[in-house]
């Protein structure tokens, strides 16, 4: 067994925090940067470089990318040889939310219910994601969501007969409605198969893929490349305001699933897909 | 075409903005979304006055991240616009001049702006840090434990937005669309 002190979950989850609303992955700079170059529509052009901009004034005086510094999301992948020390799990990962986002000056965005909508003043709680793998060692995920985006992803119950051009219709039907409203250009994040739960988890899980690193699954592949080009064709473009990046990857991930069914998530993100990893 | 004007707008500034016009606006503007607004709506049903001078007053649907010390704000980009639509035509009929958003408006909406002659202009979604260098002060003047969500009067200058939707009803999404699409949707 290897015991790891909870303390230290708690400062690296605050530091990731922090992290991920400053700075982009490289990844997702590189793509942006790339768009910027090839576009060719002026108000969709002049909006990349704004973009552009914008990554610099934040990095360099530590302003939030974005505003919407999101509801956070982890990802916590659990070795089974871990043990925990010094306190509870789940509270040493709420408790680095509720540091980073205070001593981080990001936006305090969570309301404690649904419908009475009283803001919690500390973005906790977070939503958390546990997995249980194999080794000693614990990885944890910081994907903070904004809503912008959040609120124009969709779950689609297709039929097994829809088959793939079903999913091809689910995806463009998402994207094509969340047009400007999500803050394009978009990364998308896909899960077909699971379960209604399982399909939804796995297109947010998508989103934290690098974006030069395609599905090793070859009809995936070729569905995510497919799949880029027809939303880029769809001329929805930089901020809505039109062009040819509507969105800098499609990301999809797949699971077995029953043989009734072929459930389709679409999880939109707008162009700040913000995600920082940590192994202890 | 690209303008720089001071706040308020006159009736001659909306008259030349057209969708898809760059402008750069200077003088005070005021934010406010969900809650804020629907506080507004819930003040108006009790017959209570607003608590800001609505007529001719641009409205920024923004929710800042919290200032550093020595700085008037933090991040402060626009939110999605169509949460307010519920609530902008009751303010564009008392006298609101324009709103700054990100996304589409209802037809509800553009129905207003025309009514009223007023101008509905997009900020870059997602450019908090960028749009927060024009923003020179903030004051919080009205519900203040409502925190991001609280109404702000912000003193901007050259804050860049693009007009949307016109005092002709013209909108810039879907002229975009028509121009940039290159194939039909499926």
């Amino acid at each position: 067994m290897r015991e790891i002190d909870v303390k230290k979950v708690t400062e690296t989850v605050a530091e990731m925090c922090i992290e991920a609303n400053h700075f982009l992955t490289p990844d997702m700079k590189e793509a942006l940067n790339r768009a910027a170059d090839r576009e060719k529509a002026p108000l969709g052009k002049k909006v990349l470089e704004q973009l552009q901009d914008n990554l610099k004034i934040a990095g360099e005086d530590m302003i939030p990318i974005c505003q919407d510094t999101g509801m956070a999301v982890l990802f916590v992948e659990v070795g089974q040889e871990v043990h925990f020390v010094g306190g509870d799990l789940e509270e040493a990962l709420q408790e680095g939310v509720r540091r980073g986002y205070t001593d981080g000056f990001l936006r305090k965005s969570v309301v404690r219910d649904p419908l009475d909508r009283v803001n919690t003043g500390d973005n906790t709680p977070a939503v958390i994601h546990y997995s249980i793998v194999s080794g000693d060692k614990v990885k944890i995920t910081f994907a903070p969501k904004g809503f912008g985006s959040e609120n124009m992803s969709r779950i689609f119950m297709l039929k097994p007969a829809d088959g793939i051009e079903g999913v091809k219709k689910a995806i463009l039907t998402a994207v094509h409605d969340a047009g400007p409203n999500a803050c394009p250009p978009m990364v998308i994040g896909v899960g077909i198969g699971g379960t209604f739960e399982k399909c939804a988890i796995l297109s947010k899980k998508a989103l934290t893929r690098p974006l030069d690193h395609p599905s090793e699954i070859p009809y995936v592949r070729e569905l995510e490349q497919e799949m880029l080009e027809k939303i880029n064709r769809s001329g929805i473009g930089p901020g809505g305001l039109g062009g040819s990046t509507t969105a800098l990857a499609v990301n999809i991930e797949t699971y077995p699933t029953h043989i009734a069914g072929l459930p389709v998530a679409v999880n939109i993100c707008c162009h700040v897909n913000r995600h920082a990893v940590r192994e202890l | 075409m690209e303008y720089h004007f001071t706040l308020p707008l006159r009736e001659e500034d909306i008259a030349v903005l057209r969708a898809g016009d760059v402008v750069y606006l200077s003088g005070i503007i005021y934010t406010a979304r969900d809650a804020a607004h629907k506080r507004m709506y819930d003040a108006l049903r009790a017959g209570q006055p607003l608590p800001l001078d609505i007529r001719d007053a641009v409205i920024y649907y923004m929710g800042p991240s919290p200032a550093r010390e020595g700085r008037p704000i933090g991040s402060a980009g626009p939110t999605t616009a169509s949460r307010m639509d519920k609530y902008a035509p009751e303010l564009l009929d008392l006298g609101l001049k324009a709103m700054i958003g990100k996304g589409r408006r209802s037809e509800q909406v553009r129905e207003a702006i025309i009514r009223n002659r007023c101008i509905y202009f997009a900020a870059v979604g997602g450019a908090g840090a960028l749009l927060s260098k024009a923003i020179k002060a903030s004051e919080v003047i009205a519900y203040e434990d409502l925190g991001t969500e609280a109404i702000r009067k912000l003193t901007v200058e050259n804050f860049p937005v693009i007009v949307v939707i016109d005092a002709e009803g013209n909108n810039l999404y879907d002229i975009a669309l028509e121009q940039y699409r290159e194939e039909a949707r499926d």
